[in-house]
């Protein structure tokens, strides 16, 4: 009895102890992606909540959701977790609120480069850092003696030299479900091409050149390598044929490093993978990747009341230099007192190699979408290069000009 | 029935379809004409954890005073209906100007993604309906003639498919069909070609795609035509029997004719069904390969960050047009019945 009566003790202090942000009032609701750093983010948040309401909407489907939910008024949530792409409906609708104020009030710990500032606005607060690099199995390239890739030529090379040797028929593996992933595979290769995107301070598209050819030839190439059903793979799809050892290279998120790396699957398998930066392509410097955060945002159509409490759950989580040390692991964090371990390799290369940030322009969703469609047929070898080019401009044309951008 | 006794007993579902059928395709209807305000875009400084850029940013102040003055957007008339991404005539006069051969034109239109989508929508409707109409009745006449002590079991056997959700049961298939699954392993061994994909074919593809359709349809054919089999008059038949004729005979010249009006009513509905197919192909991840109209308007409204409604407007009010189409010859032949019944 007096064993449990100490442990319940325990139990209430330890609660109370954390609990120190002492919110009275409000309502809290998240909306965030779902891979395990967001949801030790959102849980670390949690435990501030104190006496306010606390509820969190984890889903793959955010993006889906989000405007939608953030235009009622009130919205449905009060907080939304947001990347660099994702920040860019709610800016163009004008969905989220300035965090000026309640960073001078309650932002205590949070490092200026966290913020992400808007026209001199703090919008979002960034808590984590995420990429697109290669993963590699150390012992099937030492085995064949072969180097670590570091361009996407060289990892062609490698792949023939796998298949060649009949250890894997389908050695490379990447995110190319036909739709956002595509796209976003696109992205990454024309920026590693140098490419950019639109006419210099206009909507106009410009990718149907030298540099937007060489990318859909790379892109085939390696889709060539690649399980047959690639256009159906997601991330989850290729983590699955990773952990099933089918594939000896892959480009994959960094934030999913962590359920590569744990203890479930095969030893062998998990022992053997190895991280290392993202590639470059055709010569070019910078990496063939795109650096991304992952921040807080708040709903302006919600009570100020919300906002504020909120906005304190969520930044003590942002300041949390225990939450960082315990799971140092699942993610590379923008938060003071990170020590990056083995499973950060990849950002932090791409971050040294100067990989850019998706770029964050108010028709880029357009231009996406627009590329997540148009290029399946040319990857099928049904219509050629400079025509899935020709059709991704004008179907983004259509769209943007009904968006009001041209 | 009275006409009067008629009207008081339609009244409520007259209304219920008034307010959730009739009004929000109104609104649709009014929506497809309407673009957004042009964008109003200013240069700042953006500044995030990897560095700051001048980059370009919506103009809040100014685009909440133009959408505060007309909330609907801009007035597009046709514009959306006629732009690249819908009917095109603008391009597909291009294309027949610019073209050769007539093979040529036809490749370059099927590349536009509404004709593309029409297409793959008209190919399932064409071989998805009178497949499930065939096979529905095959199963209820089967059916019909087992001894009633097992007919229980096999019928519930039989809806099974309609019960599957469609998304559970396009997964389903769709793992069986993996290159790794039972399906498509014994496929590549059959053929002896390790590089066959069901998926990555758009043959291929569209006929899964089909073959998931009949089989998630007929069942619904099956219901009514074995009920409708149910009222068939024995006398007729038992007099066919004494004259001789054959099983098949009984069929196309007593029990077919009787269950026609059942027939013209489950091909409407089953055409009106597949003329939105939409769940396979989320179900069979197929947007490479195959779209549909419905598909269409849902990448519209979430596939992109930002939000088409103008362009999921037009296309919604093109499917509903697609499906009067489609219908008008049943339609027709259904009402000079009724009037020469009359």
């Amino acid at each position: 009895m007096k064993k449990i009566l100490i442990s319940l003790l325990f139990l209430l202090f330890g609660t109370s102890a954390y609990a120190d942000c002492n919110i009275k009032s409000g309502s809290i609701n998240i909306l965030a992606n779902d891979f395990p750093a967001l949801r030790t983010f959102v849980e670390t948040a949690k435990g501030c909540k104190g006496s306010a309401d606390f509820k969190v909407t984890h889903s793959s489907e955010h993006n889906k959701i989000a405007v939608p939910a953030l235009t009622a008024n009130p919205s449905e949530f009060s907080a939304r977790i947001a990347a660099n792409s994702s920040i860019v409906p709610l800016m163009n609708q004008d969905l989220i609120r300035p965090l000026d104020d309640l960073v001078k009030k309650y932002g205590k710990g949070i490092q200026d480069s966290q913020l992400i500032t808007i026209d001199g606005k703090i919008m979002a607060v960034a808590f984590m850092a995420n990429t697109q690099h290669l993963y590699y199995r150390e012992d099937v390239l030492k085995e064949l003696g072969i180097a670590v890739p570091k361009t996407y030529e060289e990892v062609v090379a490698a792949s023939e030299k796998i298949r060649a040797s009949g250890k894997m028929q389908y050695p490379y593996a990447a995110a190319y479900k036909a739709g956002w992933n595509l796209a976003e595979e696109f992205v990454n290769m024309y920026i590693g091409h140098g490419g950019e995107f639109f006419k210099a301070g206009t909507a106009q598209p410009s990718i149907n050149n030298a540099k937007g050819l060489a990318t859909l030839n790379m892109l085939k190439k390696l889709a060539g390598l690649s399980n047959p059903d690639y256009l159906t793979h997601d991330s989850e799809a290729i983590k699955v044929e990773w952990e099933s050892g089918n594939v000896a290279l892959m480009t994959l998120w960094a934030s999913r490093s962590g359920t590569l790396l744990d203890d479930d699957g095969d030893a062998k398998i998990t022992a053997a993978t190895k991280l290392t930066g993202p590639a470059t392509v055709a010569g070019g410097n910078i990496p063939a990747a795109t650096l991304w955060w992952d921040g807080f945002t708040l709903a302006k159509n919600r009570s100020d009341a919300d906002a504020e409490a909120t906005f304190r759950a969520l930044a003590h989580a942002a300041a949390n230099k225990k939450m960082v040390a315990d799971a140092a692991d699942q993610a590379v964090w923008l938060i003071e007192g990170f020590k990056p371990g083995p499973k950060s390799i990849g950002v932090i290369e791409a971050v040294k190699m100067k990989a850019k940030p998706y770029p964050m322009l108010p028709q880029m969703g357009l231009m996406h979408g627009a590329l997540g469609s148009e290029i399946v047929e040319f990857l099928q070898g049904k219509e050629s290069a400079e025509q899935a080019l020709k059709d991704v401009e004008a179907a983004y044309m259509s769209k943007a000009k009904e968006q009001g951008f041209l | 029935m009275p006409n009067k006794t008629f009207f008081w007993f339609f009244l409520p579902t007259g209304l219920a379809m008034i307010l959730f059928i009739g009004l929000p395709i109104i609104s649709t209807g009014i929506q497809s004409f309407y673009a957004q305000h042009d964008q109003v875009v200013k240069e700042v400084k953006k500044c995030d954890p990897f560095g700051c850029t001048v980059s370009i940013v919506v103009d809040q102040e100014k685009t909440s005073k133009i959408r505060e003055e007309k909330p609907l957007g801009k007035f597009n008339g046709f514009g959306t209906y006629v732009d690249r991404n819908h009917l095109a005539i603008e391009e597909i006069g291009k294309f027949w100007n610019e073209t050769n051969t007539f093979g040529e034109f036809v490749d370059q239109v099927t590349n536009l993604p509404f004709y593309k989508a029409l297409i793959f929508t008209l190919t399932y409707c064409l071989f998805v309906t009178p497949n499930v109409l065939l096979l529905g009745f095959i199963i209820a006449l089967s059916l019909n003639a087992v001894t009633r002590r097992i007919r229980g079991p096999l019928i519930f056997g039989t809806i099974l498919p309609m019960i599957v959700t469609p998304l559970v049961g396009s997964l389903v298939l769709f793992w069986m069909i993996d290159a790794e699954g039972i399906i498509g392993a014994n496929l590549q061994m059959l053929m002896d070609d390790p590089y066959l994909s069901l998926k990555s074919s758009k043959t291929l593809t569209w006929i899964t795609i089909i073959i998931y359709g009949i089989w998630h349809h007929s069942p619904f054919a099956f219901v009514v035509f074995y009920a409708a089999l149910q009222t068939v008059p024995q006398e007729p038949v038992e007099a066919a029997i004494i004259d001789g004729a054959s099983r098949w005979q009984r069929v196309r010249h007593i029990v077919l004719p009787h269950i026609y009006p059942v027939v013209t009513f489950v091909a409407l509905i089953s055409l009106m069904d597949n003329f939105r197919v939409f769940e396979p192909i989320i179900g069979f991840s197929a947007e490479g390969s195959a779209q549909s109209l419905s598909w269409l308007i849902y990448d519209n409204l979430v596939n992109e960050e930002v939000i088409l409604f103008g362009s999921a407007a037009a296309t919604s009010m093109m499917t509903i047009v697609g499906i009067a189409i489609l219908l008008a010859p049943v339609l027709i032949r259904t009402w000079k019945e009724f009037r020469t019944a009359r």
